[in-house]
């Protein structure tokens, strides 16, 4: 056997799967923020000429993918299968976007870190000789998010300090069997964990718990410690989840002071000039910050090792309304530079 | 049976909600507080305004005017929603911007533009009332109740 289970839940890819093309594509107000040098298009119209949000999330969706499976220096064509979901009801976005794209597809949800998980199946299909290349790609957009699970756009609602900007953008990854580019070399599936948190305004104090399991079930199972990685990046747990992820690694005994851990949602808008709150989320924002931000700088040799985990807040309109709490889940990829 | 157990938490979680109760950033409570006072006081000196303006220049007794006000007001404030400004200024005033008139403006006319690319009718129509519906039914039904007292009171007084 090639690639193997490792531990509990996590596995090593001994082929060391190789993410060949990426992409990011965002909306204006991400193109607004500190990371815009690094997208690979900013659009101008939050929808993109379209005329539903819906339409824009799923033009974003399928311009990234293209926009990878180009970088891969492919043709759609070669590609086996796309791994995707989002954020809106019956992965709409995704399964539109496969239409288009005509490769087989697998739909998937983890909410935000559904980013992580198709990169996670990707990169275990590819190890396993299951795909010479497999897409994996995530989409959100602000506006059809709100509309969704909060209130109309337009709507004037005041937002509390701990509620969070989801994303307007589109993520995706080549994960080729040969080629050239950063390796992946580990994957660890989350469990769902649900510490009581019933505020959905407050997602990052829900998911920060999850996010602490899956890293502490990485360490355990691939028998290292946060040293080995130069960068260990959480997905939107934004500024008050991140504060709670470091109390709770505190409190858990991990030396997360060997490493840089940052969080992909406080990377991506710029505090003081736009009005987000804690911060970033949605399925696009570690996906952006991960295919177009951190990639790009492993690929300049800045970053040698790095642990992406996405987070994902598993509600739904409907549970809120009806007073449960919210079950989190997080999931972690390995990724390296090949010497 | 798992949402029964959910229900009461058990004490990791009671841990954890005194931690992350205890590091959620505070609510700027007199900040919102002041903000409510100005964007509120803003919008009604608007009122005023317009209603001084149907009194002056249209020759309205006040009382006459009140009900052209509230229309101008509705159209202002769906307007602004249409043009994106009443949701920013809702971030900011807070309930200022959501208890006057205003803000009802505002709560129909953001549902029936979102549901625009639905069709006019099982979209905006259909979807107009979601954030106000609510008001209208619970403020009927406080209306219905105060009707009754208003009987009461007036057959207590022997007339």
């Amino acid at each position: 056997m090639t690639g193997v289970l490792k531990g509990y839940q996590s596995w090593e890819f001994r082929n060391r799967p190789v993410i060949t093309g990426t992409a990011a594509v965002v909306g204006p107000f991400e193109g607004q923020g500190p990371l815009a040098d690094d997208f690979d298009i900013i659009h101008g119209d939050n929808r993109l000429g379209q005329d539903s949000w819906e339409k824009a999330e799923r033009t974003l969706l399928e311009e990234a993918a293209k926009i990878a499976i180009e970088r891969a220096k492919i043709t759609k064509e070669q590609v086996q299968f796309y791994l995707g979901g989002d954020l809106l009801n019956q992965l709409t976005s995704s399964s539109y976007a496969a239409r288009t794209l005509t490769i087989p597809y697998l739909g998937l949800f983890g909410a935000c870190s559904t980013s992580m998980e198709s990169l996670a199946l990707a990169a275990f299909l590819v190890d396993h000789g299951g795909a010479k290349h497999a897409l994996a790609g995530t989409a959100s957009h602000n506006s059809s998010a709100e509309k969704q699970y909060r209130y109309p756009t337009e709507y004037g609602s005041q937002k509390p300090p701990t509620a969070q900007y989801t994303v307007t953008g589109a993520g995706a990854a080549v994960v080729s069997a040969e080629g050239t580019g950063p390796v992946i070399t580990s994957a660890t599936i989350g469990r769902v964990i649900d510490m009581g948190v019933k505020d959905p305004f407050n997602m990052g104090a829900a998911m920060a718990p999850a996010a602490v399991d899956t890293i502490t079930a990485h360490f355990r199972d691939l028998q290292i410690g946060p040293a080995h990685y130069d960068l260990i990046v959480t997905g939107d747990l934004a500024k008050v989840g991140y504060e709670l992820a470091n109390e709770l690694f505190k409190k858990h005994g991990l030396p997360m002071h060997k490493t840089r851990y940052q969080d992909c949602g406080m990377m991506i808008y710029d505090y003081d000039k736009q009005t987000v709150q804690a911060g970033a989320s949605g399925c696009a924002c570690s996906a952006v910050v991960t295919y177009g931000h951190l990639l790009k700088k492993m690929r300049a040799g800045e970053i040698k090792r790095m642990l992406v985990v996405a987070t994902g807040a598993l509600l739904s309109p409907l549970t809120v309304q009806q007073g449960e709490t919210i079950p989190c889940i997080a999931h972690a990829v390995s990724i390296e530079r090949p010497e | 049976m798992a949402n029964q157990k959910l229900k009461k938490l058990t004490p990791t979680q009671q841990e954890y909600k005194k931690l992350y109760e205890s590091r959620e950033p505070a609510r700027p409570v007199a900040m919102n507080c002041l903000r409510a006072f100005l964007g509120g006081g803003l919008v009604c000196l608007a009122g005023e305004c317009i209603e001084q303006m149907f009194v002056h220049w249209a020759g309205m007794e006040t009382k006459q005017a009140a009900a052209p006000t509230v229309a101008v007001l509705i159209l202002l404030s769906a307007a602004l929603t249409g043009l994106g400004v009443y949701d920013k200024f809702g971030q900011w005033a807070g309930a200022g911007s959501a208890v006057p008139v205003t803000g009802f403006a505002n709560a129909m006319t953001s549902a029936g533009i979102e549901y625009k690319s639905e069709g006019l009718v099982l979209g905006t129509g259909n979807n107009m009332f979601k954030l106000a519906g609510g008001v209208i039914v619970f403020g009927t039904v406080a209306a219905f109740g105060m009707g009754i007292l208003h009987i009461i009171y007036d057959l207590a007084r022997g007339g």
